[in-house]
């Protein structure tokens, strides 16, 4: 009796839903192929797969995992673009969280002169891309002799326009009662800022997390232009300098991409909410 | 007496008409020493020939005369176009995706954002190895093996102007619609659904209510998306890269940040560098502000 009822209130699946369920099925496929080719490729001999070419059905008879062992061997530096591509994702993610929030909050919660002025300035860099300006601040970081460094990488890229944006956008919106009370307390205003207010911004500082992380997890340009040497190498930069004309580069470039793919996919399937909440900050809501 | 001194020092420092300017100090920094000091660095930059380090010789607009050149041309064409195509698809496409992914009447809309979203992870450098595979010159090569099958010569892919750019602009779309749809799906979710409804009494049909209620409410988040696709296709590097990183037979794929990448750093040309980035900064700019004019933005702020 219960299932009927169940069954009678359920909607029926339309016609037209069906065709878009198909084209969208289509769709999937054509987007997610790409990555399906590499994944395979990357168990395949590169020389068979230059001379062969690939079938595209799975034969385990066939893989290898020579690809992965030679990455991993001493021939290649790939472990060490690992470890800088970790560590300066982490550094910058960590620096950047901290001044993003501290000025974001700064330009919500205080009123003071030349308050709309920062904050018209925070919104004009938004809009300039920062390529631009390579060839200065690639002199400024060599009179700083910061070339090749992790803090070459970070440090002009800590205070990301479109992250104090957004921490303004949530620190406008939070109770300010809690300040008044803290400070008859006796609480200073950075402790006011340390104590009550990053607390409670702790959704924000998820998602910001989550889009400075991929954001510099997959930087290029500016960390092609500091970083000079194979063993600082981040992951795209030393996979780019793995690609050649003639293919030869593709015994480290598969297993490599394959496992640079990791991290972020990792982030995205435990983080959806925060990942999209981090995205749209960019919108026109403010 | 000293600790007076202090005490009066730390009191300034805790103070509440200090505390503010304390807070956005990091940006100021960052904004001067890492942003205007490069960009007007960059201005003074382009009007001097810099041989080595302390080199400078004042040539006065010398760098912008040699701009006059067909590579530099043939940069701003390849820049441009691929603005303009990626634009052309990378507006309406994810749109109407989003409106698909957005509507109750889609089955399973949450698994398909989330793959539709899957691209936008993945390093372009990553997916530029995944399409060097799939787009390869040999007859094996994915693409031109189906091309086989239909009795096709192998096209060399890389070694086109119009294929080079074909490339670029797929690797592009593939990388970046994902995104899209994120930003026209927020949008999406902001418009009320008493308009949709109350639509519907009055017997709209499906194309009605796209085009009378969804298309206009959209229009700030397209702004938006128009903006940021002009910044990103001006500043297009990586896509390049990773298709020609050492040769660019007859210039194939040399895109104007490229252009001034090559002659800036790796030519050691700081001056004339810099006259490239100014000029593209000028482009995006002016770009822009004609765009934002067209559609009214600056009236409504």
């Amino acid at each position: 009796m219960k299932i009927a009822h169940v069954l009678k209130k359920r909607k029926r699946v339309s016609p037209g839903q069906i065709v878009s369920l198909i084209a969208f099925t289509i769709l999937c496929v054509v987007l997610l192929f790409p990555l399906y080719y590499l994944f395979l490729a990357s168990f395949r001999p590169t020389q068979l797969l230059f001379r062969e070419g690939m079938a595209l059905g799975l034969n385990l008879e066939q893989m290898t995992l020579d690809n992965y062992a030679y990455i991993f061997s001493g021939a290649s530096r790939y472990a060490n673009w690992y470890f800088n591509s970790i560590a300066i994702t982490a550094l910058y993610t960590m620096s950047a969280l901290i001044v993003c929030s501290v000025v974001g909050y700064g330009l919500a919660v205080y009123n003071f002169i030349g308050r709309n002025l920062i904050f018209g300035l925070v919104l004009f860099v938004m809009m300039i891309p920062l390529e631009i300006l390579m060839l200065p601040l690639y002199r400024i970081i060599i009179g700083m002799k910061l070339v090749n460094t992790y803090a070459g990488v970070i440090l002009p890229y800590v205070a990301f326009p479109l992250g104090i944006f957004f921490f303004r956008q949530y620190a406008v919106s939070l109770p300010r009662d809690y300040l008044d009370a803290g400070r008859i307390d006796g609480c200073t205003e950075y402790g006011l800022f340390f104590r009550i207010m990053a607390p409670l911004m702790l959704p924000a500082y998820g998602a910001m997390a989550i889009l400075l992380a991929r954001k510099e997890w997959n930087n290029f340009v500016w960390p092609l232009v500091v970083l000079r040497t194979g063993d600082k190498y981040t992951l795209p930069i030393g996979l780019a300098s793995q690609i050649d004309p003639y293919g030869t580069g593709f015994q480290v470039l598969l297993p490599g991409a394959v496992l640079a793919i990791l991290p972020p996919v990792l982030v995205f399937v435990f983080g959806q909410k925060y990942f999209i909440s981090g995205l749209t900050v960019g919108g026109i809501k403010g | 007496m000293k600790s007076r001194a202090l005490s009066k020092i730390t009191g300034i420092f805790y103070s509440t008409r200090l505390a503010p300017y304390v807070f956005v100090l990091p940006f100021l920094v960052v904004f001067f020493v890492f942003f205007l000091y490069p960009t007007i660095s960059s201005v003074v930059m382009s009007f001097h020939n810099i041989v080595g380090f302390g080199n400078w010789e004042f040539i006065g607009l010398k760098n912008y005369e040699r701009l006059n050149n067909v590579h530099f041309f043939m940069a701003l064409r390849t820049s441009t176009l691929y603005t303009v195509l990626t634009i052309a698809i990378l507006i309406p496409v994810p749109m109407i995706i989003a409106v698909f992914l957005n509507s109750k009447f889609m089955l399973a809309r949450n698994f398909f954002r989330s793959v539709v979203f899957l691209p936008a992870l993945i390093s372009v450098v990553v997916a530029g190895i995944a399409f060097r595979l799939l787009f390869g010159n040999t007859e094996v090569a994915f693409v031109n093996s189906i091309l086989a099958r239909f009795g096709r010569e192998p096209v060399r892919w890389m070694l086109n102007h119009t294929t080079g750019m074909f490339l670029m602009v797929m690797l592009g779309t593939w990388r970046w619609a994902g995104v899209n749809m994120i930003y026209f799906m927020s949008g999406l979710q902001a418009i009320p659904s008493e308009l949709y409804e109350s639509a519907s009494i009055d017997g709209a049909g499906v194309f009605r209510k796209f085009f009378g209620i969804t298309l206009p409410l959209l229009k700030p988040i397209a702004i938006y998306v128009f903006t940021i696709s002009i910044y990103g296709g001006y500043a297009m590097f990586t896509e390049s890269y990773v298709f020609w990183n050492q040769s660019m037979p007859g210039g194939i794929g040399m895109t104007i940040v490229r252009y001034m990448y090559q002659e800036g750093l790796l030519q050691n040309r700081l001056g004339f560098g810099s006259a490239v980035g100014v000029t593209l900064l000028t482009i995006v700019f002016v770009i822009n502000i004609i765009q934002l004019r067209l559609f009214g933005m600056f009236r409504k702020e």
